[in-house]
């Protein structure tokens, strides 16, 4: 705990904004320690770019506190930007100039100091897998290897921070394993990540993940944790024939608390699964569906996502 | 002419489409039927666009056959339409109209009268949790509220066959979920659709798919049959220290691939016998882990394992 006090990178205490009545981020606090990685996620319009534009030095927050590198962001936000990176899914990269060019163009930006400047080139160049390719044009790159190097140009000042949005949107599965690896060594020599995202898949892979919605901070934890404690019941998977019309009875049934599709196969969120698997089953084959088989299966992290979404809005909507 | 499939039937037959020196799309061969959900899916580049468009008869193939609803696709585009619903990447909503006004103009284009449309509409804006939205400005909305009024709008002259082209890129769970209800929906209804995505988890709400590389595919099967072609199998390691756990499973005999996920580390292993050695050998490390077991591989880790496994198909 102390030790994470210490070396947090960044801490976010009661921070609000507002746009005229409109309360984008509603008191979130969170920290992230050095060589964490944090996922931030939330559906469209819950306050994440907000977030992270103030986290940037962009946007004054209109009350609370937000350092980053122990820096406050309303203070010295040029300071700010000076230890972070930043990298958007659109990579930012310029198509009609070479590989070297971009980043001699974004060293330059960042304030790499010309001493430093050949060194920095060619680590970003070797880490995006890019040696012998330096003159080539950008626009030519496939999107894994332009991925990559976006990336090597946001950490071309070594930054100790850097903000990730949606970074691996479109990019094949080699491609995006190869990216992860290279964030997870970043964090281990120490740097801290946030990256924000809606796809389920790409939180996976973070330390811990921050859940937002309407603005507010509705869980956080490590992705194991979200999954086993956020769910408020047990899932279970149903499959048999023809089971699209079997969702009315289901959700009637005792015990039950959300019946959704999914593929082939009915996701029934129950009280407790060892007790409503025989009953559901014994249900459906009396109503007289053939070949039914339910079991339980482990919550994804998009079941716990949907389930903590919906429930911070109907308790919003209950409190409204 | 007309072609000897049956109403609601896709069948694509050696489709080929080349721009200059560029295959974009290399001899794709499937079938869907009425009532079922068929995935192209792949990453940026891979051709699922362009199949899409040369589907919805906007772009002709440089080869190969295209039957929808019984019509010979490149011989009478327009007689295709008729039953067919095409929703592109970015759907033509008008921002400037409410949700109700674009239904509206979109079915005065297909000349469906209001007595038919009516009833459904309201049924599918309830699905998609839009009903109280009815009169907000398109441009108004959300990014996934407008995929899933693009996706209304696509059905207002109740079409045999839907094309969506990657519907939910930037949507977020939540209305992910209740786009793919209305699918699921519509299946019931034997509508035949064909539905590409980027995002590998997807997959698994097809109820038959094919894994686009390059153009090419590579298998194309149920979610479950396409698993059981995962070479070797997949373990999960759940530890306190994964960064740890990884450096040490990275060298072990029989493992053929390592990912750091946030739990742990997930292992591609050629067997699933190596659980136990591994589990000693990490302990013998000194690394602390929580449990080690077998686990399902996501469609994710199969494309990346036949990927690996065939390099070579790459070039080809």
């Amino acid at each position: 705990m102390t030790a994470n006090a210490v070396a947090a990178q960044i801490v976010v205490d009661a921070l609000v904004k507002r746009f005229g009545d409109f309360v984008a981020v509603n008191g979130v606090s969170f920290e992230v320690a050095r060589g964490e990685v944090m996922g931030f996620i939330g559906p469209n319009g819950a306050g994440k770019s907000t977030l992270i534009r103030i986290l940037c030095g962009l946007l004054r927050p209109s009350a609370g506190r937000a350092l980053v590198a122990g820096i406050d962001v309303a203070q010295d936000p040029e300071g700010v930007r000076r230890r972070i990176g930043y990298m958007s899914q659109k990579f930012s990269l310029y198509n009609d100039m070479s590989v070297v060019e971009n980043l001699r163009f974004f060293g330059g930006v960042y304030g790499v100091s010309r001493v430093d400047m050949p060194d920095r080139l060619r680590f970003a160049v070797d880490m995006a897998g890019l040696t012998g390719r330096e003159d080539a044009l950008v626009a030519t790159l496939a999107g894994g290897w332009k991925q990559r190097l976006a990336l090597g140009a946001a950490i071309l000042h070594r930054p100790a921070i850097l903000f990730l949005d949606e970074p691996t949107s479109g990019v094949d599965p080699s491609s995006r394993r190869r990216f992860w690896e290279l964030i997870h060594a970043l964090a281990q020599d120490g740097v801290s990540v946030l990256v924000s995202t809606h796809y389920m898949d790409e939180a996976e892979y973070c330390d811990r993940i921050a859940l937002v919605n309407h603005g507010r901070l509705i869980a956080l934890g490590t992705p194991l944790e979200l999954k086993q404690r956020s769910l408020g019941g047990e899932l279970l998977a149903i499959e048999g024939e023809r089971l699209g019309d079997a969702m009315a009875s289901l959700q009637s049934a005792p015990g039950v608390r959300d019946v959704a599709m999914f593929g082939s196969a009915l996701h029934v969120l129950v009280d407790e699964a060892a007790l409503r698997l025989p009953e559901l089953e014994q249900r459906l084959t009396a109503a007289g569906w053939t070949n039914v088989r339910a079991r339980r299966i482990d919550p994804s992290l998009e079941d716990s996502f949907v389930h903590l979404v919906s429930s911070s809005a109907a308790q919003a909507g209950a409190a409204a | 002419m007309m072609a000897a499939t049956a109403a609601g039937v896709i069948e694509v037959c050696g489709l080929v489409k080349r721009f200059g020196a560029l295959t974009a799309v290399d001899n794709l061969n499937f079938t869907v039927q009425p009532g079922e959900i068929f995935g192209l899916v792949g990453p940026d580049g891979s051709g699922k666009t362009t199949a899409l468009r040369m589907l919805a008869s906007v772009m002709r193939p440089d080869a190969g056959s295209i039957v929808i609803d019984g019509v010979d696709v490149l011989a009478h585009p327009e007689r295709a339409k008729r039953h067919v619903s095409y929703m592109p990447q970015r759907f033509g909503l008008y921002e400037d109209l409410t949700v109700q006004e674009n239904i509206r103009f979109y079915a005065d284009l297909f000349e469906v009268p209001q007595s038919s449309w009516q009833a459904r509409v309201d049924r599918l804006l309830q699905a998609a949790d839009m009903a109280a939205f009815r009169k907000r400005l398109a441009g108004q909305l959300s990014g996934g509220m407008k995929q899933k009024l693009g996706l209304i709008c696509s059905l207002v002259h109740t079409p045999r066959v839907l094309l969506l082209d990657e519907p939910t890129t930037g949507v977020d769970p939540v209305s992910r979920r209740e786009f793919w209800q209305i699918l699921y929906s519509l299946r019931a209804e034997g509508v035949a659709m064909l539905i590409s995505t980027a995002y590998l988890d997807e997959a698994e709400r097809c109820d038959r798919l094919t894994l686009l590389h390059a153009g090419s595919m590579m298998y194309c099967d149920t979610p479950a049959g396409l698993k059981a072609r995962m070479p070797g199998a997949m373990l999960e390691v759940v530890a306190a220290d994964p960064r740890r756990a990884l450096a040490v499973l990275r060298d072990l005999p029989g493992v053929q691939g390592v990912l750091l996920v946030g739990v742990g580390v997930h292992v591609h292993v050629d067997a699933p016998q190596r659980l136990a050695p591994i589990g000693a050998a990490l302990a013998a490390a000194g690394v602390a882990i929580t449990t080690i077991a077998q686990v399902e591989p996501s469609i994710e880790d199969l494309f990346v394992a036949l990927l690996d496994q065939a390099p070579v198909e790459e070039g080809a």
